[in-house]
């Protein structure tokens, strides 16, 4: 793996019986990189992120992500990235604290860890009243922001988010992206999966998946001019319109 | 009454389609009738006795006579002294005798009385119980019959006499209890988790918009569950009349309108949960816990409510399966006619007009 | 002729300990004919007005009329003559396409025949799958199958719930092309979305955040009342040119935006190539600043900043 790669995909491919879900992907995230991984519903991406966390075991094709082997550290792999989702974030009746508890201690982390991270956190979110709670009781933006910490408490080298933005106001959107930025700037790779191009526009590249392949990986400045027209959506909606599977 | 008939049809589909819970719908009431039936039963049928019979006589034949006739008695060995009694129950080889003193009948015609001896293996206690009654209860039956051929002007009734049970067949008290469970089951929590499953998909809300009356979709949602109902009644009855030999005594007609009440109050109780609950979860928690745990406790085939103690004999009356229970029991078994049984019926029928009333009522136009 | 009224309305519920404003005065009215857009981000009150209107739900005070039918009184009527699509209605998973909606036709009093017409244009496209049960078709399909449940009995007044939350790119794209060809044929369509870029597609939207209407305007005229001129702005690392930007004393606004930062100023003139020429010096290359048009997502911000 070259210097300052943090993802490593080359032909993995994914079969459910004779259905090709993932077909002979490749492409390289740098570290620190904001990667956008973009397709329709059912075009391969679920099954290929679910690949790179080390959830599947891929049919075919080497992959290396935060500089382990997909087929044979898939346990180091899990220890050094942080997952969140829209749909899935924190137990809405534990207490953020606890939540952090519980989180870090799936990590290993020690106690000392876990109250210094927690500290920091409610600071740097200005949440230090409300430590003790319930997160069903905060707003969703606040519970998206803490999510997203809390799925870096252990300091993964790559964070995968799903959709993480749907639904909250465009002013906490821009505080949430703000706090992605940052954690780039830190060198932490994001990898984002997203079906709403706006998502896709904050990233520094964005992949396409059409029908279990890539067919387009650049910024989304070059993808616009190459396709010459206004925005991500257009380019989506040209190439995704050639799938062939979509309503299977 | 397009809209209402289309509806039933859909509910038919949803049942239907689902077949995991159609055939637990259906097959529960068949597992459990049987393995109450033969797994869980308290009789004991051809089990091995032995006969010490000092006196030889005419009775003491009648009555060994009879013991061998029935099908719960083998007898594998003719004793010929007290001696060999002891031997015989330690080979294992069997689990009662009954010994027949000298002069049996001698001393019955003419002191009248005279004693038997029941020795059991009571490793078993209820095993042991069991067979001893059984064997009185033959005893007994030939002491009456003496009795009547001899016109004497008065007959003591002897205690031991087992009504309406003579064999105490365990069947007898679980198919009414079991009709009382599947019942509450199918009705309470099937009709609960169908209108809670709308709620959650968001169906409930377009229905709620359209035209249609909400007591046509009660109606509608009901109907499918009132037909399973009936046909687990009906083969629930078929089992245990063909499989377990326990008789419909009364009239059969009687019978199923008491079952179409108790279905009736099981489906409302079920509409009752459905508006509390917001969940299949909670639904289906609470049918169980609410109705099914209360049906098995305090109906009585399980535990006699008699020996309970006061506040649980007062709670149990508000458990509709009790009712239903003592009204199954006095039509199917004891085969009395409605005048006994239209005070149950009537606190039945109350208990399932009010429940239908407070539904309906709370089942609302709109959403909280 | 007004085709939706709303007048004063409020609603709250008890959430917890404290009770929850879902609507505050709500105020607004929709053509006849008009498609009109409800945007705001989850937990504006959307979904509660939706129910409101669709009298699913009793408003704690003020009035609303739909098809000139009072929500309350006249709760009957209007539910014979509107249509209604719920926020994340997923219809019957067991039942085949063809059976929701022949449901759903007769739950009207009505059959697919007699209002083909109406959804010939979207049916066309589920009719392949007719057969197929609800629970295997694609987002995009399920949300086609629904709107054409929804559309059955020929309403004279459409409720969308967030109809494109959770689906792709190419499916939002052609349903908002069905709700024009709705539009049409006469239909008032009421839709709801968090989705700022879906405001554009609106005759009139209404900004929504926290239970009030911020702003009821044409998307253009919402645009054109933005009060600032608003920049764009780019540059080789765009996490030091946001760090930077926000602590600059001249800039008012600076919020990431894709590609770009959107920026407004404190002043009204600005020297641009100073401006290029200071941030240079802080570390971030090749900037570019150029005017840009605000889009509706700028105004909601600006409108949530008053």
């Amino acid at each position: 793996m070259k210097e300052g790669t943090s993802i490593s995909v080359s032909k993995l491919t994914k079969r459910f019986g004779h259905f090709t879900a993932v077909d002979a992907i490749s492409f390289d995230v740098k570290e620190g990189e904001i990667f956008g991984f973009l397709g329709a519903n059912g075009a391969g991406k679920t099954t290929a992120m679910r690949m790179l966390c080390g959830l599947s075991m891929p049919t075919s094709g080497e992959a290396t992500v935060a500089g382990y082997d997909l087929y044979k550290q898939s346990e180091k792999i899990k220890k050094s990235i942080g997952y969140m989702s829209q749909k899935f974030s924190l137990y809405e009746d534990l207490t953020i604290k606890e939540n952090n508890r519980f989180y870090g201690g799936i990590y290993g982390l020690s106690d000392k860890q876990i109250n210094e991270k927690t500290e920091f956190m409610l600071h740097h979110l200005h949440l230090e009243d409300q430590a003790n709670t319930l997160v069903k009781e905060l707003p969703l933006g606040w519970k998206q922001k803490l999510s997203f910490s809390v799925s870096m408490i252990h300091d993964p080298k790559i964070v995968f988010l799903d959709e993480p933005t749907g639904g909250v106001d465009p002013l906490t959107r821009r505080e949430f992206w703000t706090m992605i930025y940052e954690a780039a700037h830190r060198g932490t790779t994001v990898f984002v999966t997203t079906h709403y191009m706006d998502e896709a526009e904050y990233c520094d590249r964005v992949s396409i998946m059409v029908d279990g392949k890539i067919e387009a990986l650049d910024t989304p400045s070059a993808l616009t001019r190459q396709f010459k027209v206004q925005g991500m959506a257009d380019v989506f909606v040209q190439l995704a319109r050639k799938a062939k599977r979509s309503d299977n | 009454m397009k809209q209402f008939f289309y509806f039933i049809q859909k509910e038919f589909y949803h049942l239907l389609r689902d077949r995991r819970t159609l055939f637990i719908l259906f097959g529960m009431p068949v597992t459990q009738i049987l393995i109450f039936g033969f797994a869980l039963t308290n009789e004991v049928k051809n089990s091995r006795i032995a006969v010490l019979d000092l006196s030889k006589d005419e009775a003491t034949r009648a009555i060994i006579h009879e013991l061998e006739a029935s099908r719960y008695f083998d007898i594998v060995e003719n004793l010929n002294s007290y001696k060999e009694l002891e031997p015989t129950f330690q080979a294992g080889k069997i689990r009662l005798a009954i010994v027949f003193p000298e002069q049996f009948q001698e001393n019955l015609l003419h002191t009248n009385t005279s004693p038997i001896q029941l020795v059991a293996d009571a490793t078993d206690p209820n095993v042991a119980n069991t067979l001893s009654t059984y064997a009185q209860a033959i005893i007994m039956d030939y002491q009456n019959s003496m009795r009547e051929t001899n016109e004497l002007p008065y007959r003591i009734n002897t205690e031991l006499r087992m009504l309406y049970n003579p064999q105490l067949k365990g069947s007898y008290n679980f198919v009414p209890g079991v009709m009382a469970m599947v019942l509450m089951l199918v009705g309470a929590m099937m009709t609960s988790i169908s209108i809670v499953r709308e709620k959650e998909l968001g169906t409930m809300e377009i229905i709620l918009v359209s035209p249609i009356v909400p007591i046509r979709v009660i109606v509608a949602k009901m109907i499918p569950y009132l037909l399973l109902s009936m046909v687990n009644i009906g083969s629930i009855l078929l089992l245990s009349v063909y499989v377990l030999d326990v008789p419909i005594q009364g009239s059969l007609w009687l019978l199923v309108f008491e079952c179409l009440l108790f279905t009736l109050t099981a489906l409302s109780l079920g509409l009752l949960i459905s508006s509390v609950s917001g969940s299949q979860q909670v639904a289906m928690l609470i049918s169980l816990m609410g109705l099914f745990l209360p049906t098995v406790m305090f109906s009585g085939f399980m535990f006699p409510v008699e020996n309970m103690p006061i506040p649980l004999q007062i709670i149990s009356n508000v458990v509709p399966a009790k009712w239903f229970y003592y009204i199954v029991k006095d039509v199917m078994i004891k085969g009395t006619g409605f005048q006994t049984i239209w005070m149950e019926t009537l606190v039945l029928a109350g208990m399932c007009v009010v429940l239908l009333v407070v539904s309906l009522k709370k089942f609302k136009v709109r959403l909280e | 002729m007004e085709s939706i009224q709303v007048d004063h309305v409020d609603k709250s519920f008890q959430s917890g300990k404290s009770p929850v404003e879902a609507l505050k005065n709500i105020t607004f009215n929709v053509k006849q004919g008009e498609l009109f857009g409800l945007i705001g981000p989850d937990g504006a009150g959307k979904t509660t007005l939706f129910r409101i209107l669709t009298t699913l739900m009793l408003a704690d005070k003020g009035d609303a009329w739909v098809d000139g039918y009072h929500v309350v009184k006249d709760y009957e009527q209007i539910r014979k003559r509107v249509g209604y699509m719920p926020g994340r209605f997923s219809l019957y998973q067991d039942l085949t396409v063809e059976e929701n909606l022949s449901f759903f036709a007769t739950l009207f009093n009505t059959t697919l025949e007699e209002n083909y017409e109406l959804v010939k244009d979207i049916y066309v496209q589920i009719e392949p799958f007719k057969k197929r049960r609800a629970g295997a078709l694609s987002g995009g399909m399920k949300q086609k199958l629904a709107l054409s449940c929804a559309l059955i009995h020929r309403p004279s007044v459409l409720f969308l719930d967030e109809p494109t939350t959770g689906v792709d790119a190419v499916s939002r794209q052609e349903f908002w092309q069905l709700l024009r060809g709705l539009q049409k044929q006469g239909i008032t369509i009421l839709v709801s979305t968090p989705y700022m870029d879906e405001a554009s597609l609106c005759d009139r939207v209404a900004l929504m955040q926290n239970g009030s209407i911020m702003k009821i305007d044409s998307p253009g005229g919402i645009i054109s009342q933005f009060q600032k001129p608003l920049w764009a702005v780019q540059g080789d690392n765009m996490y030091q040119l946001m760090h930077d930007l926000r602590h600059d004393s001249r800039v008012d606004t600076c919020y990431p935006f894709g590609q770009y930062h959107h920026v407004t100023f404190n002043e009204s003139t600005i020297d641009i190539e100073s401006l290029k020429k200071e941030f240079q010096q802080k570390g971030v290359h090749s900037i570019t600043i150029d005017r840009t048009e605000p889009t509706i997502e700028d105004c909601f911000m600006e409108l949530m900043n008053q």
